[in-house]
């Protein structure tokens, strides 16, 4: 698939860089109060960062925003983080190219892994009073695991951070035309000024405010092109005439075998690899989501925010894989014709000179012949005919954007893509500040600073974060090949750092060179495996199990096995290594910790209740749409 | 946050409020006018009003619900 993504934010395919040199005419066109619209946006996110910077001088609140954000804030800003604009696009457009099954990254590969850190983990993140994950692992396994752990953390975010920024850019260039640099500095410089002012507790104000702006800006495109396709039945019915098959809306029914669905997966891999190990390595020990749960005012307010962001999560795939299935159906080229949406690659062959016809007709030609394009629109194409432009899968929602909203909807629509790339950034920003401040330079070099001291590091850290995540942006834009290997840290490091933490937190038996050792080898296990693949395409069949196995399902396998490593040398190491005494995992590991008890309330207020009536909708929608 | 503190679904209703009462001043202008964008669909649903409403309605909900000085988070 052209588009591979992760769970932290989606991967931008190589070809997407190409498109920068593209100089075609921009997707939508803003009138003056969009760009209004837009503006009163960074005013405001500018005055939160402003207003809170007085109530950001302490450690604790520039750090963990003071440790009393409601289980309501907390929950929506853990969503939130993880809801860049890349991750809108992204998946609108898997689910035009695969239906249905693109759902799966919102459903089994998020919820279950929400509900456990509410109701397993958080006890022990939040009881252990710890800044970070790397922290946690210190407290747990030692200064090694720390530093290898807090390393992977800050190189994964700031370089994650640059690549999202660069094809964050690239986005609002083709969609708006607007200048790379423009683009990359204005919102680069506002994620700067907000979080490096209020901290911790303006990132999460401001992830709150811009989860209501995408919901407000999105949320009209699926209700009216529902109305346009006579409802989910007109819209299924309409897909079945277009594409001839029914897989796009069954969620498992065709996943028995790696060929009998579109995107080359099988249920074993979503269920074990993405509904396992890749969602729970990413939303209960990546630190950028974890952070803002960490920040809540007590125990039953930390264990509720992960259940309060697994229903919004639910409902994601309504602004997001609706529109991508609604654009199959109702997008249409200017003569009329159903338009149809091809992959970067294909646009990036088919890029037109001045004249309007593509500059390599015979690299466009051979392009062509890879899609199922009509041979008409192709000619058309070839020929540089007028209106025949080619429109690549990742611009469905801004496609449908443009469809439905006017004046005023369309720059609100905007500024939901921008809030959506703002919220990422400042998590990533947020995130590497503390494990910088708090698990690499506090240790490492200067153990006796005091309070205000480490709070100057923090904001200096925010603004060397966001100058580096700049630098990153340019040389991905200069050297397209590094995008792959650093898209793929997220991949090598999730795998391992679950093994030992689970294992930490749930095996008191496990010692500290098991953790540090699992970790480390858990990690060079996961990188030789991606780099087998990498010099050598055909090892995929290996590792993903099947010759007939796609892109996406490689990282969902090297995480699985890599998972499974770890778990053997975490095991290992530890039978042959001395534990610590029980007493000195009090609030570290369950079996061996004393919870605070916490007050009585009513059954609708308590974590379990809702838990329950959550995995019921959720196991409801699988069957619905199985 | 203590209560003497602006609370941030105040800021969200405020710029709801504002966006709200922007996007319905341009739909009745487009309704009145009969001039409609350009290429945008069902446009005779008037989306840019209702919306638009239903935005400044929720926003002035979390103003008056959340306004500084008055208890809440």
């Amino acid at each position: 698939m052209h588009m591979v993504h992760s769970l932290a934010s989606p991967n931008i395919p190589g070809s997407l860089t190409a498109l920068v040199a593209l100089a075609v005419e921009p997707l939508a066109h803003l009138r003056t109060l969009d760009i209004a619209v837009i503006a009163i946006y960074f005013v405001m996110v500018l005055w939160i960062g402003f207003y809170l910077k007085g109530m950001s001088n302490t450690g604790e609140e520039f750090f963990m925003a003071g440790r009393e954000m409601t289980a309501w804030i907390a929950g929506l800003s853990f969503v939130s983080a993880n809801l860049g604009s890349l991750e809108l696009m992204g998946w609108a457009g898997s689910a035009y190219q695969y239906g249905i099954l693109a759902t799966h990254w919102y459903w089994i590969g998020a919820i279950p892994a929400m509900l456990f850190l509410g109701l397993m983990m958080m006890p022990f993140y939040y009881v252990s009073k710890t800044h970070s994950v790397p922290g946690y692992l210190h407290l747990r396994y030692g200064e090694h695991a720390r530093v290898v752990a807090a390393i992977s953390f800050a190189l994964e975010m700031i370089l994650m951070s640059g690549v999202n920024m660069f094809a964050m850019a690239v986005v609002m260039k083709v969609v708006l035309g607007w200048n790379i640099t423009f683009s990359i500095f204005v919102s680069s410089v506002a994620v700067a000024v907000y979080v490096g002012l209020g901290g911790l507790r303006s990132a999460i104000f401001n992830e709150v405010l811009q989860f209501v702006l995408i919901w407000a800006g999105a949320l009209l495109v699926p209700i009216l092109g529902l109305v346009q396709a006579h409802g989910w039945e007109g819209l299924k019915a309409r897909i079945l005439t277009n594409v001839g098959s029914d897989s796009y809306f069954h969620l498992w029914r065709d996943t028995g075998s790696f060929a009998a669905n579109p995107m080359g997966v099988h249920w074993t891999g979503i269920v074990f690899g993405l509904g396992f190990v890749i969602s729970f390595g990413y939303w209960t020990t990546d630190f950028l989501v974890v952070q803002r749960v960490l920040a809540a005012h007590n125990l039953r307010a930390a264990r509720m925010a992960p259940i309060i962001g697994s229903i919004f999560k639910m409902a994601v795939p309504f602004i997001v894989i609706l529109p991508g299935l609604l654009g199959l159906v109702v997008l249409q080229n200017p003569d009329g014709s159903r338009r149809q949406l091809v992959g970067e690659d294909i646009v990036a062959a088919c890029s037109i000179s001045s004249s309007g016809a593509p500059t390599d007709p015979s690299s466009c030609s051979a392009a062509m012949a890879r899609t199922t394009l009509p041979a008409a629109y192709q000619q058309k194409v070839l020929s540089g005919a007028p209106g025949a432009a080619l429109e690549s899968y990742n611009q469905a929602l801004p496609l449908m954007m443009t469809r439905y909203l006017g004046p005023g909807l369309l720059g609100l629509g905007i500024t939901a893509l921008i809030a959506g790339f703002m919220s990422g950034m400042a998590g990533n920003v947020s995130a590497f500040s503390t494990v910088w401040t708090y698990d690499l330079y506090k240790p490492l070099i200067n153990k006796r600073g005091s309070d205000a001291h480490y709070v100057l590091v923090g904001r200096l850290s925010i603004l060397i974060g966001v100058a580096v995540s700049i630098g990153a942006a340019y040389l991905v834009m200069q050297f397209h090949g590094i995008m792959d290997y650093v898209q793929a840290l997220f991949s090598i490091f999730v795998a391992p750092l679950l093994g030992v933490i689970l294992f930490g937190m749930f095996w008191k038996r496990t010692t500290g060179l098991a953790g540090f050792l699992g970790l480390l080898l858990g990690i060079a296990f996961s990188a030789g495996l991606f780099l087998w693949v990498k010099l050598n395409p055909s090892a995929l069949a290996l590792v993903a199990l099947s010759p007939d196995a796609k892109p996406m399902a490689e990282n969902v396998y090297r995480a699985l096995w890599a998972f499974l490593f770890t778990s053997i040398v975490v095991i290992l190491v530890s039978s042959f290594t001395r534990p610590r005494p029980v007493a000195e995992l009090n609030g570290l590991v369950y079996g061996a910790t004393q919870l605070p008890t916490e007050e009585a309330v009513p059954i609708y207020k308590r974590e379990w209740f809702w838990a329950t009536v959550v995995i019921l909708i959720f196991i409801a929608l699988n069957i619905t749409f199985w | 946050m203590h209560n003497s503190r602006i609370s941030i679904w105040f800021f969200i209703g405020l710029l709801l409020t504002v966006y709200g009462i922007l996007i319905v001043l341009s739909g009745v202008a487009e309704w009145v006018s009969g001039q409609y964008p350009p290429g945008v669909q069902l446009t005779r649903l008037h989306a840019p009003v209702w919306w638009g409403a239903l935005l400044s309605l929720l926003g002035l909900f979390y103003l008056i619900r959340f306004r500084p000085g008055k208890l809440g988070k």
